[in-house]
């Protein structure tokens, strides 16, 4: 234990944790739009496959990392256009159509990584950017700013979506749709039109955060290899409150864990790496038990609109 | 309304019933496409596919047992969705299932087949529903969100399988080899299912599906806690006024489908596989949720469905062997007709709506 403790093995687990949290926070602040706006999105899961694939696709092919970015945000965007569609105009149960979302991500991936690919191969991804002067500070420079630029983008989202959230007309659209659509809907707001609008900017974030892994984390790209994260994310979301501030909290809680004990292993401490896998999963249901949740969640989450209906 | 109301009561639960297929049908259209995109004749992948599934002997029965546990992971969906919760998580409850399962059969190797076979089963079934209990109490008792509960007890049953059978639950004779294959002994022969079908994997536990198909119809529409979970299901409000408990049968729906997915797991161990293995569960955890929602969330529904299904991936094998086209197209198609199938009850709302305003 005593070999954990250690300066460069706590800022080493300081600096994978902030890696580590990128694509959770891209697909699960996406997820929060959508869900204020009273969409569960169940199907990030799947968004995000297609988005790494397509985005390892795209780079690979252009040779341009940002034309595979875009590609892999372009692809989110319309599977949230059809979970949309399905969920917003369709009116489907939520829960459901996001797992067949899901499956057919999955699957579409798989096939197309198959046929097109055929083989695992890795990429020159986005390479680390150091910030002047910033990144200069002693120990903390290297671990906070030396990231590559998708990593900067996920935390510059934070700040960015509580503002839209909390302090635009928009954001109050948002908030307003999601807890008492008939209400916004006598004041004029467009209901469909803003859930429209959140669904598909969560997909885009979706695809961005799939695109995170294959183009700029893990930089290869191979059969379902998000691994239950876009569920996660999903968690997230109720984790952090439906707040921006609260998802932040809860991907760096996920990804802080997740970093420990992958150093645990690193080191060889003694601890089987499955239990250690465990680990942050076990203690995002500890924490969820023991906090108590203050924020109602919004109040027509899941809960198609249509008008004319008390 | 002149006409008789109930031939037309029964012609509209037709329409409502064929629905689905109809989502079937456009989900095989998008997959022509999609063959036609990648070179490979469409009639020459369905027909593969067909034959895979139902052409002979070995077809009709492979499908069946892949739709063993697609319906008992569907009817375990069947009673949470009932009862207004999200259980997602099928994929964790069948590895603790067939985890339990498989050491129960092995540790008490010595005991006799009678006593044995019904003990490993309830093994199985006891721990998929605690796997599902423990989501389901977080919810009760904490209001934690049951989809999170359910995905991150997706993600332990996972790592706890891969420390088992990694682990204590190893294969001697794998270790032995050095080849460290992460898979559990034989289980002793007395607890192997039935086979049905000489020569061929199908194993009584289709018939003990199918019989629990039936007691899951009983037991929702027949018995008080049935009644009270689809009750809740329906409406959370107006059950709570009437008095059920809500919070209990909640946890109580998550239970029982977790205790089905369990028992999912239990059978593919003792039926299928006769020992446990990574990557059991296959991906039946959310297939099941297709069955069960294809066959409109009703028990006996999902027994063709299941059927249905369990060809679907048995034919997508074989049209991989004879189209080189990956299999992997009928899980976007499964997706799809997800997709297409809960879009389309908004047609039998509208027509429910406009046969209560003309009542």
């Amino acid at each position: 234990m005593n070999r954990l403790f250690t300066l460069p093995v706590l800022l080493g687990i300081l600096y994978s944790g902030i890696r580590l949290a990128t694509p959770y926070l891209y697909a699960a602040i996406g997820e929060t739009f959508s869900q204020r706006s009273g969409v569960l999105n169940l199907g990030v899961d799947g968004i995000m496959l297609m988005g790494a694939y397509s985005g390892f696709y795209v780079a690979q092919k252009s040779g341009n990392l940002w034309v595979g970015l875009l590609a892999a945000a372009v692809v989110g965007l319309l599977m949230g256009l059809l979970m949309a569609f399905v969920s917003v105009t369709l009116q489907a149960t939520q829960g459901i159509s996001g797992i067949g979302l899901y499956l057919f991500g999955l699957g579409l991936s798989t096939l197309l990584f198959k046929t097109t690919l055929g083989g695992v191969e890795s990429i020159n991804g986005f390479q680390p950017v150091k910030i002047p002067l910033l990144g200069d500070i002693p120990y903390l420079g290297d671990v906070l700013f030396n990231h590559n630029l998708l990593v900067y983008g996920a935390f510059l989202l934070v700040p960015l979506a509580w503002w839209v959230m909390n302090k635009t007309t928009f954001g109050l659209k948002v908030r307003a749709v999601g807890q008492n659509p008939q209400a916004a809907d006598t004041l004029g707001v467009n209901v469909n039109r803003i859930r429209y609008t959140t669904v598909c900017l969560g997909g885009m974030l979706a695809g961005i955060a799939g695109a995170s892994l294959s183009i700029a984390l893990i930089n290869l790209f191979q059969e379902d290899m998000t691994n239950g994260m876009g569920f996660i994310a999903v968690a997230l979301v109720y984790f952090g409150s439906w707040r921006p501030v609260g998802v932040l909290g809860g991907a760096l809680l996920f990804s802080f864990v997740n970093a420990l004990q992958l150093w645990i292993q690193v080191l060889g401490i003694p601890l089987p790496s499955d239990i250690a896998v465990m680990m942050p999963y076990i203690l995002t249901i500890l924490a969820l038990t023991v906090s108590v949740n203050r924020t109602q969640k919004p109040a027509a989450l899941t809960k198609p609109y249509q008008r004319g209906e008390s | 309304m002149p006409d008789k109301p109930g031939i037309k009561k029964f012609f509209n639960q037709i329409v409502d019933a064929l629905l689905p297929l109809l989502g079937l049908v456009l989900a095989l259209l998008i997959g022509a496409v999609m063959l036609l995109a990648l070179d490979a004749s469409p009639l020459k992948a369905y027909a593969a596919m067909l034959d895979g599934a139902v052409g002979n002997i070995s077809g009709i029965t492979q499908t069946l047992v892949k739709a063993t546990p697609l319906l008992l992971v569907g009817l375990g969906v069947v009673i949470a969705f009932r009862g207004g919760v999200t259980n997602i998580g099928g994929e964790g409850q069948l590895t603790v299932g067939a985890l339990a399962t498989t050491a129960v059969a092995i540790g008490f190797g010595a005991l006799p087949g009678w006593i044995l076979l019904p003990a490993s089963l309830l093994a199985g079934t006891l721990a998929g529903a605690a796997w599902g209990g423990v989501p389901g109490v977080l919810k009760s008792r904490f209001g934690v969100n049951e989809i999170l509960g359910t995905v991150m007890m997706n993600a332990i049953a996972l790592q706890l399988s891969n420390f088992l059978l990694r682990g204590v639950m190893i294969d001697p004779a794998e270790i032995e080899r050095g080849t460290q294959i992460a898979q559990s002994a034989l289980l002793p022969e007395q607890t192997w299912l039935a086979r049905l079908v000489p020569r061929t994997l199908l194993h009584s536990g289709a018939i003990l599906a199918v019989v629990m198909a039936v007691l899951v119809y009983i037991f929702l529409w027949r018995t008080t806690i049935g009644y009270r979970i689809r009750a809740v299901g329906l409406n959370p409000d107006a059950s709570r006024y009437a008095g059920i408990r809500v919070p209990f049968y909640q946890a109580l729906s998550l239970i029982l489908g977790g205790a089905f997915a369990g028992l999912a797991g239990a059978v593919e161990v003792l039926g299928v596989q006769h020992r446990m293995l990574e990557g059991l569960s296959g991906g039946y955890g959310f297939s099941g949720i297709v069955a069960a929602l294809f066959g409109k969330l009703h028990p006996l529904g999902a027994i063709p469905a299941s059927v249905l299904f369990g060809g679907l991936l048995v034919g997508g094998n074989k049209m991989q062997r004879v189209v080189q086209v990956p299999s992997s197209l009928i899980d976007a198609m499964l997706g799809l007709v997800v997709l297409f199938v809960v879009s389309a009850d908004i047609w039998s709302r509208r027509r429910a709506r406009r046969r209560e305003i003309n009542e």
